[in-house]
């Protein structure tokens, strides 16, 4: 499966990705530190799963989940986002914009693998 | 002399608490906050958030060198030795970590905040200034990985 983690933050990325090894996820990583970037990979490399931070410089993840959503071909890839934006009104806007799962920083293996295995069908 | 309720302060003991024990793993001690009288320097690293809406101001999370080091081997799960950008980097999103558990918190108290992206400043003794008229409380905490402080400007829009 191949995935692609967009976060500003380094830290995080090598923190999801580290993640996704120990839970049998981290084969194929893509990385980009915002929505902008995640956009120039995503137009030539097709990926089975979207994993994106909220609160980025340039373009932030809400604004890179509606572009996403709008696209034909990307219209129905899961996007799980991982973000500090923790307030009831701020999932209800993100799964609104088209974000199938949502966790909130911090977060355990367990969870992130829990979320995985629900959004891909594994079980 | 400028001073901010415990309504406001208390978010801010809670949410680092919290994030302390969940990503490194050890229970900060709380010491005595205080009204900050001057610009005098802290610490070696700061992660500092801008906050807006309904209450304006900043939340720093300023850390001496080996402290520093020693909170981010336990978040990122590997042993760092300098200030590296990838230390800095690490800082940075534990600010934003913190200052989300904050959001939240207020959030719950009907007081709706916005948190800007964090910015990280390295210097043996550098200085943080808030906004004038908005006050600062230092908020210190003891740890087995050495001494942290919370500073915590905030005013009611």
């Amino acid at each position: 499966m191949k995935i692609i983690t967009i976060d500003d933050s380094s830290t995080m990325r090598r923190i999801i990705k580290n993640t996704l090894s120990r839970i049998g996820f981290g084969s194929d990583v893509l990385e980009a530190e915002d929505g902008k970037q995640a956009l120039g990979i995503l137009s030539q490399t097709k990926v089975d799963l979207i994993i994106t931070d909220w609160n980025m410089p340039n373009m932030d993840g809400l604004t890179f989940v509606k572009k996403i959503r709008s696209m034909r071909e990307w219209d129905d890839v899961p996007i799980i986002m991982v973000t500090t934006e923790a307030a009831k009104e701020d999932i209800l806007e993100a799964l609104k914009a088209g974000v199938n799962n949502y966790i909130v920083k911090p977060f355990t293996p367990e969870v992130l693998k829990e979320k995985i295995e629900v959004i891909m069908g594994l079980k | 002399m400028s001073t901010i309720s415990a309504d406001w302060i208390n978010p801010f003991i809670l949410a680092t608490t919290e994030i302390f024990k969940d990503i490194v793993g050890v229970e900060p001690k709380l010491s005595k906050p205080y009204v900050k009288q001057t610009d005098e320097p802290l610490f070696d690293i700061s992660g500092i958030i801008g906050i807006t809406g309904e209450a304006i101001g900043s939340i720093a999370f300023s850390l001496p060198k080996q402290t520093a080091l020693k909170v981010v081997s336990r978040f990122i799960g590997e042993e760092v030795l300098g200030l590296s950008s990838d230390t800095r980097d690490a800082i940075g999103e534990l600010t934003n970590i913190i200052a989300g558990r904050v959001k939240k918190i207020f959030y719950e108290k009907k007081i709706h905040i916005k948190i800007s992206i964090p910015n990280v400043i390295v210097g043996k003794e550098h200085t943080i200034s808030s906004a004038k008229g908005i006050p600062t409380i230092v908020i210190p905490f003891e740890t087995e990985l050495g001494n942290f402080a919370i500073q915590a400007s905030l005013k009611k829009a």
